[in-house]
C-alpha cells in the first residue's frame, strides 16, 4: 500500500516537474525575445532622444538625427489615436449592447452580425486602408465637397486627412472593442438586470444606469486594445491621411498628417544614405515606443481608478 | 386600503364566489387571482391549470419540490417571465380584479406596484443609499431631502437602519449576505408597492439572518400582501397564512397553513409536509 503511494507520487512528480519547467522555459523565452528587441531599440536609440529632438520638426534635414525632430509626428500619431478612439467606443459599445442585452441570440441577425464582426477582424489592414481611401476619402468626402464647395475644383474633404485616417482605424479596431464590451457584458450577474428591472425600470434605464457602469472596465480595456493596435498601424491610413512630409502641424481634422510608424517606414525605406540615417531611425522608434506606452497607460490609469472607484464608492 | 387605482380598476370589486378550498375566505379581499393559468417554456409545461385567489395582507407560501412551478408562478405576478424567449402563458392573472397580461397594461406600472426579492440578495453595486435612492429617483423623485427621507423610512422599515446609517455611502457589496437581502427588501419598500414576492428570500442565508429576514415578513405583513416561495417548511409554517402545494405544475392544495400542516387533505401534501419526498 505504501510503496504504491510512493511509486504513484514519485511518478506524478517527475511529470509535474517536466511540465513546470516546459511553461517556465516559453515564458523565459518570450520575455527574452521582449527584452532583446526592446532592449536593441533603447540601447542605439535613447541616446538620441533629447529634448531637442523631442520638440523640433522635420523641416531641416529628415533623415539626419542632428538636425531632424519628431514633434510633427508625435502630434499627428496622438492626434489621429484619440481621434479614432472618439469614433469607435461609441459605436463599438452601441453593437455590443445590442448583441448581448436586445438580440435574440439565435436569430439569423444575430449571427449574421456576428459572423461580419468576426470575418471583420480577419481582414488584412491594407484592406481597410484602401477602403477607406475608396469610401471615406472618394465618396465621402468627394460627396461633401460636391456639396459644400459645388464652385471650388480643390478639395476641403475629398482629400487624404487626419479625419479619415482616423475613421479607417476606428473600422478596423471596431470587433476588438466589440469583443470586449460583449464579454465585460456577459460577465454581470443576470440578477442585477432583473433586480433594476422589476423596480419598475425601463430596459434602457437598467442598461444605462445598472449595466454600463458595470461594464465600464471592460470597455476600456477594448479601447486599450484598439489604441495599441491603431498606434503601429501603417497600412489603414497609407492612402487616407498620413503624409510623407508636412510643413507645418494639421490645424484641421481634414488636413493630412505625418504619423511615427509611417515615418518609420519612410527613414527605412527613403533615405539615400541609411548609415547616417540608422541613429534616427532607433530614436524614432524609441519615441514610437514611448507613446505607444504613454497611451496606453493612461487608459490603464483610468480604468484602474475607476475599478477602485467602484469597489470603494467613497 | 391601498387599491392599484391608476393601473387597473378604480375600485376593488367585491369577488362574490368563494375562495377556492379554504372555508375561512369571505371572498371580499382577493388582491391576486388566476384563473386556469398554464404556463409552459418551449415544449416544457411548467404550470398546468392553475386556478386560486391569494387575499389581500397576507402571507401567502408556495411550497412544494423543486420544479414543481411555484417559483414560475410567482414570477408570473410581476412578469418577470417575459423577459424569457419561448414562454407561452395562457389563462388569466388578474391583480384587483384586473388583467394583468392584457395589452394595454403597463408593465413598468405594474412593477412599481408588485415589488420583488430574489432567491439571491442582487444589491446594485453602488452605495448603499444609491440602491434605494436608484428607483425611486427613476420614478420621479428627484429633491435630495424627500430622497434621504424615504431611504432611512425604507431602512428603518427592513431593520437595517441601525447598522448601515453610519456608512450610507459606501458600497453595499460590503455587507453581509443578510443585510444584503434586508437590503434588497429595502430597496422593494421604497417605491411603494403593494405586494411583495418573495422567491425564497432566505435560502442563501445563514440561521440568524434568516429569522431576522422571517421577523421581518411578519411585521411588513401589516401593510403589505406577500407571496413567499420556500423550500423550508418550518418557515412556511412560522411565517405564512395560507400555504399552497405545488407539484409537476399543478395547485395540489391550497388552504390556511395550520390545516396544511396539521389536517392536509391530500396524501401527496401530507407526504410533502411530512418530509416523505421532496
Amino acid at each position: 500500500m505504501k510503496s504504491t503511494r510512493y511509486f504513484r507520487a514519485e511518478k506524478f512528480a517527475v511529470g509535474s516537474f517536466f511540465f513546470t519547467g516546459l511553461t517556465g522555459l516559453a515564458t523565459v523565452l518570450i520575455l527574452s525575445i521582449l527584452a532583446v528587441i526592446v532592449g536593441n531599440i533603447f540601447w542605439h536609440g535613447l541616446p538620441y532622444v533629447s529634448w531637442r529632438f523631442i520638440t523640433g520638426g522635420t523641416e531641416k534635414d529628415m533623415f539626419d538625427v542632428e538636425k531632424a525632430g519628431v514633434l510633427p509626428l508625435i502630434v499627428g500619431t496622438t492626434a489621429k489615436v484619440m481621434l479614432m478612439t472618439i469614433f469607435v467606443l461609441p459605436v463599438g459599445v452601441i453593437t455590443a449592447v445590442y448583441l448581448t442585452e436586445y438580440a435574440r441570440t439565435t436569430s439569423l441577425l444575430t449571427r449574421f452580425i456576428r459572423g461580419a464582426v468576426n470575418n471583420l477582424a480577419g481582414v488584412p489592414s491594407i484592406v481597410f486602408g484602401l477602403f477607406g481611401l475608396g469610401f471615406f476619402v472618394y465618396f465621402v468626402g468627394g460627396k461633401l465637397d460636391a456639396f459644400l464647395h459645388p464652385h471650388d475644383a480643390s478639395p476641403h474633404w475629398g482629400q487624404p486627412a487626419i479625419l479619415w485616417a482616423s475613421l479607417t482605424l476606428a473600422v478596423m479596431t471596431l470587433p476588438v472593442v466589440i469583443v470586449a464590451t460583449e464579454e465585460s457584458l456577459r460577465a454581470i450577474p443576470p440578477g442585477l438586470r432583473e433586480g433594476s428591472l422589476a423596480l419598475g425600470a425601463t430596459k434602457l434605464q437598467t442598461i444605462i444606469k445598472v449595466v454600463l457602469p458595470q461594464a465600464l472596465p471592460g470597455i476600456l480595456t477594448g479601447a486599450i486594445l484598439s489604441i495599441g493596435r491603431a498606434a503601429g498601424e501603417v497600412a489603414p491610413i497609407l492612402m487616407t491621411g498620413a503624409a510623407y512630409y508636412l510643413a507645418s502641424l494639421p490645424k484641421s481634422p481634414t488636413d493630412p498628417f505625418m504619423d511615427l510608424a509611417y515615418h518609420v517606414y519612410i527613414l527605412s525605406t527613403q533615405s539615400v544614405n541609411i548609415e547616417r540615417t540608422k541613429p534616427l531611425l532607433y530614436a524614432t522608434i524609441v519615441v514610437l515606443l514611448l507613446l505607444t506606452f504613454t497611451l496606453n497607460f493612461v487608459a490603464v490609469l483610468i480604468r484602474a481608478h475607476m475599478r477602485k472607484k467602484m469597489r470603494l464608492l467613497q | 386600503m391601498q387599491i392599484m387605482s391608476e393601473i387597473i380598476v378604480p375600485k376593488l370589486n367585491p369577488i362574490t364566489a368563494d375562495l377556492g378550498p379554504s372555508p375561512k375566505n369571505n371572498g371580499a379581499d382577493s388582491l391576486i387571482e388566476t384563473e386556469s393559468l398554464s404556463l409552459s417554456y418551449g415544449s416544457n409545461k411548467a404550470l398546468k391549470n392553475v386556478s386560486f385567489k391569494i387575499r389581500e395582507r397576507v402571507v401567502t407560501a408556495f411550497i412544494g419540490p423543486s420544479g414543481c412551478g411555484k417559483t414560475t408562478l410567482l414570477r408570473c405576478f410581476n412578469r418577470m417571465n417575459d423577459l424569457i424567449d419561448n414562454v407561452r402563458i395562457e389563462g388569466l392573472v388578474k391583480i384587483a380584479n384586473h388583467d394583468i397580461y392584457s395589452p394595454n397594461v403597463d408593465v413598468i406600472e405594474l412593477r412599481k406596484r408588485v415589488g420583488m426579492v430574489f432567491q439571491r440578495s442582487n444589491p446594485f453595486p453602488k452605495s448603499i443609499f444609491e440602491n434605494i435612492a436608484y428607483a425611486v429617483r427613476l420614478h420621479g423623485m428627484k429633491k435630495k431631502s424627500e430622497l434621504e427621507a424615504v431611504v432611512e423610512q425604507s431602512l428603518r422599515r427592513a431593520a437595517l437602519w441601525d447598522e448601515v446609517k453610519d456608512r450610507m455611502h459606501s458600497t453595499a457589496l460590503g455587507l453581509s449576505g443578510g443585510q444584503q437581502q434586508r437590503l434588497c427588501i429595502a430597496r422593494a419598500i421604497a417605491i411603494k408597492p403593494e405586494i411583495i414576492l418573495m422567491d425564497e428570500p432566505a435560502s442563501a442565508l445563514d440561521p440568524i439572518a434568516t429569522s431576522r429576514v422571517e421577523e421581518l415578513i411578519l411585521e411588513l405583513r401589516k401593510e403589505f400582501t406577500i407571496v413567499i416561495v420556500t423550500h423550508n417548511m418550518q418557515q412556511a409554517a412560522r411565517i405564512s397564512d395560507y400555504t399552497a402545494f405545488f407539484y409537476l405544475g399543478e395547485l395540489i392544495e391550497y388552504d390556511t397553513t395550520t390545516k396544511i400542516f396539521t389536517s392536509p387533505g391530500h396524501k401527496k401534501t401530507e407526504d410533502y409536509v411530512t418530509g416523505r419526498f421532496g
